[in-house]
């Protein structure tokens, strides 16, 4: 049985074919990648400096250029040409190679990320693809947790308490938050049949985006990929009101820049990843496809741009709208949240790619099996006792000024009348008969509430 | 670059050629790792430092994956460094991260002879594995190919793939033997969690008790909000002097009480009298009081100051 696994799953897609290439095809291709990044992180600066300036109604960055186009360059200068400080108390060798790792690390990704089909380089027919292997997206992960290391080392080697702490916080979330990613991505596996990048797009090409097809798998992706570069709602490594700056708190000039433009090419990454594996890749995007717009040749670049600088648009939009975990909120939402959903999601889509696979049942029919069991699942939500609110407190006598503050009535106390209300209640309780109208304990609420609006 | 690096490694994935020889290029790629993996390997025996020793470690798993790679096996290269160093070793770093730049081993025997029986027992593990390798023959190589599903898996060019042939092989034939590992690490995780559970003695202390315990405590003397920073608004930035409240006065909570119970913390009396002299419209230096001459003031400074070279630094 596990034989006919095999056959039936794989080359079901056809990849990319490199059997062309000469070997400065690559080169090329390495070469172009290279300033590909680079100048989208200069853009990327730009971008998220400006469209959080327009989120949070300033103009941003304005001066040099137009729009403000030139800062990022400027800056780039200025970090080039800063004094180069080092800390005394520091491990000198690992204080220095943890920047480096941090931006090798995340040069090497986008090689394997298909960019566009086959596209002609000097009269040779390639496809705009640097490599790509049997296990392309597992090469994607072992390069990001290379990366990693960067950031842990550089806080540790910093000989300093706030870069430690920020080392050691990088280093649970991402122990914590690649699970929950990696779960996420073998869902995708399943249904591709394969790890390879291009034979990924080519199978969202003939069946549908597999962001359609396993949305929960893409929204764990998405959560966990914004904890892996560290950005807002999860940015604890580098908290700034919590640790300065966190692991890069004692870098300065040039070994601060390698750390920001990792940072940057991170957010490049994972956005080229989430495009490639989910958003359909290269090919054109869903309205224009029917339109026949084509994505042939460099066309495919441009559609290949046009998702990652909308993740990106996303990865700015999270940071003007969220505010930062606390450190358990995090961890509970990475142990008890994504990663037992991630489990849950994975065996039902493999259990659902087995049956399809593996027996004659009709996909209509399974389909409606599983409505079925769905709404048996809304109905028996509906017999479990809703959750009770938590028990009010114990009705105690309200003290006005307990702990020796003036403070209000807890749920469950009642304010007593004030006294010109007791005296108002006196005068009307004379009217009636004896003249002890004490107030009831049981005072209807209502009253209290015109009692508060009555003050001053 | 390094990008260069993985994608020669997958050009050179068919480096075996049929009768076992390596090619050129898997030669070259040897010599240049395996030097680099010696090199670390010493790195690990000889590093002092725990951290040290482990980038040791992380480099020759690196460097070990390149070298998988080159011989067609793409996916245990990736998952090694997948598991082992972005895993495995980042725990690892995780428990060192907390001992601190400072630390190195202690080369204290805490067993008496130690280090004798650990090379005796290094010396006998050479000479096993040196008896196998001398006497080991090898079969030529068959890579995947050896598998008992030919038809497994077989990529564009008639090849076996590597994922799905390794696959075929630990779901098909080793079957029960993976399900057996896999019973023992759920065992194994599963004992670590009954281990390090914990019964809890008193209820948990969360936000709103907290919240509660400091407005209580309030009444009593305590602050809401965190106390203030030391040095603030002294002449001095530093953690040693007291902050000086809105009202000139020193902030005694604002310094630290490490430093108090060291001794360190500088007196704060001497900073509040400069303050008094600044509001009275005199100098902070100069013109003083003859009961307390700038010399005392300076030496009462350099005196708290643990290391006095900072301060001329400072200026």
């Amino acid at each position: 049985m596990s034989a006919s696994v095999a056959v039936a799953v794989a080359a079901e897609y056809s990849g990319a074919d490199f059997s062309n290439d000469h070997w400065w095809v690559p080169l090329l291709k390495g070469v172009f990648i290279m300033v590909l990044v680079l100048t989208s992180v200069i853009m990327a600066i730009w971008f998220e400096r400006k469209v959080v300036a327009k989120m949070q109604l300033r103009p941003g960055p304005n001066v040099h250029g137009p729009a403000g186009l030139l800062q990022s360059t400027a800056d780039a200068i200025k970090l080039l040409v800063k004094e180069d400080i080092s800390v005394r108390a520091a491990d000198k060798l690992v204080y220095l190679v943890a920047p480096v790792i941090a931006v090798f690390a995340s040069f090497l990704t986008l090689a394997v990320v298909p960019m566009a089909g086959e596209v002609s380089v000097f009269g040779f027919r390639t496809p705009l693809q640097m490599t790509d292997f049997p296990v392309a997206v597992l090469y994607i992960l072992a390069c990001t947790s290379v990366g990693v290391y960067g950031m842990v080392l550089g806080g540790w080697s910093s000989g300093s308490t706030y870069p430690l702490l920020g080392a050691v916080r990088s280093t649970a979330q991402v122990i914590s938050y690649e699970l929950a990613m990696g779960l996420s991505l073998v869902s995708v596996f399943v249904l591709a049949g394969s790890m390879s990048t291009s034979q990924i797009v080519e199978a969202q090409y003939r069946e549908q985006w597999f962001v359609a097809a396993l949305p929960l798998a893409f929204i764990l992706y998405v959560v966990s990929m914004v904890g892996e570069v560290n950005r807002l709602p999860f940015d604890l490594p580098e908290a700034e009101g919590e640790l300065v700056a966190g692991y890069m708190t004692e870098y300065s000039a040039m070994k601060f820049a390698w750390f920001y433009l990792a940072e940057y090419i991170n957010m490049l990454n994972v956005s080229a990843v989430a495009t490639t594996l989910f958003l359909g890749g290269w090919h054109t995007p869903l309205p224009l496809n029917y339109l026949g717009v084509p994505d042939s040749g460099y066309w495919g670049l441009l559609w290949f741009l046009l998702k990652v600088w909308t993740i990106m648009f996303f990865f700015v939009w999270v940071r003007g709208t969220l505010l930062r975990f606390r450190y358990d909120q995090f961890m509970n939402l990475g142990w008890k949240v994504l990663i037992p959903t991630a489990l849950a999601w994975l065996f039902g889509v493999t259990a659902i790619r087995a049956i399809d696979e593996f027996t004659d049942v009709d996909s209509r029919l399974m389909l409606l099996v599983l409505a079925g069991v769905l709404l048996l699942f809304a109905a028996a939500a509906f017999l479990v006792p809703e959750k009770q609110a938590p028990p009010p407190e114990p009705d105690t006598e309200f003290d006005p000024y307990a702990d020796g503050y003036p403070v209000p009535p807890m749920p469950g106390q009642t304010l007593p009348p004030s006294p010109r209300r007791l005296r108002a209640m006196a005068a009307a309780g004379a009217g009636y008969g004896p003249s002890d109208a004490a107030p009831s304990d049981a005072a209807p609420s209502d009253a209290a509430q015109t009692e508060e609006t009555d003050r001053d | 670059m390094s990008a260069m690096v993985s994608s020669a490694a997958a050009t050179l994935t068919a480096g075996l050629t049929s009768t076992g020889e390596a090619s050129t290029g898997e030669a070259i790629l040897f010599w240049v790792l395996a030097p680099i993996m010696v090199v670390a390997s010493l790195g690990l025996l000889f590093a002092r430092k725990a951290v040290h020793a482990a980038m040791s470690v992380i480099t020759v798993m690196i460097t070990l994956a390149f070298l998988y790679v080159a011989q067609d096996a793409p996916f245990l290269g990736v998952v090694q460094v997948v598991v082992y160093t972005g895993a495995i070793m980042m725990l690892f770093l995780f428990v060192l991260m907390l001992v601190g730049v400072d630390a190195s081993d202690s080369l204290v025997e805490t067993i008496k002879g130690q280090r004798w029986i650990a090379l005796l027992g290094g010396l006998g593990l050479l000479v096993v594995l040196g008896g196998v390798v001398v006497t080991a023959t090898f079969p030529p190589a068959r890579g995947l190919d050896a598998t008992t599903y030919p038809a497994a898996g077989l990529d564009s060019t008639g090849q076996p793939s590597n994922p799905q042939g390794l696959a075929a092989i630990v779901f098909g034939s080793y079957a029960f033997a993976l399900e057996v590992v896999g019973a023992l690490l759920v065992t194994a995780a599963l004992g670590a969690l009954v281990l390090t559970h914990r019964e809890r003695l008193i209820p948990k202390r969360d936000q709103k008790t907290r919240v509660k315990d400091r407005v209580r405590a309030l009444a009593s003397g305590g602050t809401l909000t965190p106390l203030a920073a030391p040095g603030v608004y002294a002449r001095h930035n530093a953690m040693d002097v007291p902050a000086l409240g809105p009202d000139g006065q020193p902030v005694e909570a604002s310094v630290n009480r490490v430093l108090k119970v060291r001794g360190q913390e500088a007196d704060a009396d001497l900073y509040a009298a400069r303050i008094d002299r600044v509001l009275a419209g005199g100098w902070a230096d100069e013109d003083l009081p003859a009961a307390a001459p700038v010399d005392a003031i300076e030496a009462a400074e350099t005196d708290c100051d643990p290391d006095p070279t900072s301060e001329e630094a400072d200026r």
